[in-house]
């Protein structure tokens, strides 16, 4: 499943949802608001998606991970608006047979995700200046 | 024709709107909007170079034609480059 919201994620929610017999190994990503970046230190952050583009990426990145790996279940959610410092802004959680294969994927996933899904990131530094982070987009 | 852009992050932020309305002559292709884009909103002309243009919830070259009511979309990307069609890195398959 893949979703965008604008409410707190429930990681561990995510994580039991793709738990199955079937699996051997369950393998979940959090990226969360990190406040130092070196010395600076960050504000506010917040991301904006373009909502339908998003989705349709998140989509098949999610089937292009099926197609490659042996995916028992996957969930892909993404936070968009306004995030405080530590809190979770996307999760990826896949479950696999073997615990090899679900490192793979899921570091497949929060990497391809990085790159080729529209959403970015505005971060605004506590000394006020301000920095997009944009996808990477092939 | 009348063309609605969806503007995003940085490319939204310098017009102060979420969305502009170009007026093309027919026929239109993703380079002539972006052309338009540039001339008519002078503080996104540095970044028309290496935006995504998005029709239709892709990305699109410039010699695609834009029809009547497409889903039309200016995506800033990470600089370094031309813009590139959407691809997945290559990834080894795990035998194990």
């Amino acid at each position: 499943m893949i979703e965008l919201t604008e409410s707190p994620i429930n990681h561990a929610a995510l994580t039991e949802r793709v738990r199955s017999n079937l699996a051997g190994a369950v393998c979940t990503f959090l990226g969360t608001v990190r406040e130092m970046t070196d010395d600076r230190q960050t504000a506010s952050l917040d991301y904006e998606a373009y909502p339908e583009m998003a989705v349709n990426k998140l989509a098949e990145l999610e089937a292009e991970a099926r197609r490659r790996w042996p995916v028992i279940d996957a969930a892909i959610v993404h936070r968009v608006g306004q995030l405080g410092l530590g809190e979770v802004s996307v999760v990826v959680a896949v479950s696999c047979p073997h615990r090899d294969e679900a490192f793979e994927v899921c570091r497949w996933l929060i990497d391809t995700l990085k790159e080729v899904v529209p959403i970015w990131k505005r971060e605004v530094w506590a000394d006020g200046a301000e920095e997009w982070v944009h996808p990477r987009l092939g | 024709m009348p063309v609605t852009v969806r503007l995003f992050a940085i490319a939204r932020q310098r017009v102060g709107r979420a969305s502009v309305v170009l007026d093309l002559p027919e026929p239109v292709t993703v380079g002539d909007l972006r052309r338009a884009l540039a001339a008519e909103h002078p503080t996104l002309a540095s970044l028309v170079p290496s935006l995504l243009i998005a029709v239709g919830f892709d990305h699109a070259d410039d010699d695609q034609p834009i029809f009547s009511g497409a889903d039309i979309a200016v995506i800033p990307v990470a600089s370094g480059g031309a813009p590139r069609r959407l691809t997945f890195p290559d990834a080894e398959r795990s035998d194990r």
